[in-house]
């Protein structure tokens, strides 16, 4: 058994489809579980991964089904930083409100939901773009 | 591949939907077409057995919002019930419990359409 171990740096890459979330899941549980993470820790930042994945596949790729998700980690440090990377239409953050959510149910619309997630989730959330035409979400979690 | 069943029972006039396994943008369909079968049939009165459901994402959670106001204005509702903590502080999170009912078990949810009527 391998519990804390250091400096694990982990790749996955599939195709941008959503029959692809359960192995995207599989892979992100294993890390953390081997990064000493609880089952509690494990599942959200699981989910963080999977509305980040969604995401790129709905609105980055807005379901073209050949393109390429890439997921990069990195454990160090007490440090979990999981990186998500697609080249498909750039996203602003800043452009979606955080959602107030008594209004949001009212509204009875269906999105922003993920990045709203994401952020109660996981320690850190960052939205990068690379050269390349290439965009990244981090999000960190850090190992009590 | 993500493990996901979808079951829709009748109890008297209220319909009992039992979700398993993985609930995600790949699986939310398939219970967005076991609403839209309820819809057709006028069947608005639901609630949803959570018991063997581990697993819950935005996607699947945007499918009740996506069917609530239906069912409401058609004086029925969409109530929840069995639901696992872990996926419980999922909907937790996204402010659920001010809009929706929760219960332990299937029968409080449906005794609660039949209170209802009776009123």
């Amino acid at each position: 058994m391998t519990s804390k171990t250091n400096n694990i740096n982990k790749e996955l890459t599939v195709k941008s489809t959503t029959n692809n979330l359960a192995i995207i899941r599989e892979f992100v549980e294993n890390i953390a579980r081997e990064s000493g993470f609880s089952k509690e820790i494990v599942s959200k930042i699981s989910l963080a991964v999977d509305e980040a994945c969604t995401n790129v596949i709905k609105h980055a790729y807005k379901f073209s089904p050949d393109r390429e998700i890439k997921i990069l980690t990195q454990f160090n440090d007490s440090k979990l930083t999981i990186r998500i990377t697609d080249s498909g239409d750039k996203f602003d953050p800043n452009l979606i409100p955080e959602p107030n959510l008594k209004e949001y149910h009212k509204q009875k619309k269906v999105g922003g939901l993920g990045m709203f997630l994401m952020k109660k989730l996981m320690d850190e959330v960052q939205y990068l773009t690379l050269s390349g035409n290439q965009n990244q979400v981090v999000l960190v979690k850090y190992l009590a | 591949m993500a493990d996901f069943n979808v079951n829709v029972r009748g109890v008297g006039s209220v319909s009992v939907i039992d979700v398993k396994g993985y609930l995600d943008a790949h699986t939310a369909p398939q219970l967005e077409n076991a609403f839209n079968q309820l819809i057709d049939g006028s069947k608005y009165k639901v609630v949803v057995n959570f018991n063997d459901l581990s697993y819950i994402s935005s996607a699947g959670l945007g499918v009740f919002m996506a069917y609530v106001e239906t069912m409401r204005e058609n004086k029925g509702d969409i109530k929840f019930s069995n639901m696992q903590d872990g996926v419980y502080n999922i909907f937790d999170l996204l402010g659920f419990p001010m809009l929706y009912e929760f219960y332990k078990n299937e029968n409080e949810a449906i005794e609660k359409f039949k209170e209802s009527i009776s009123k």
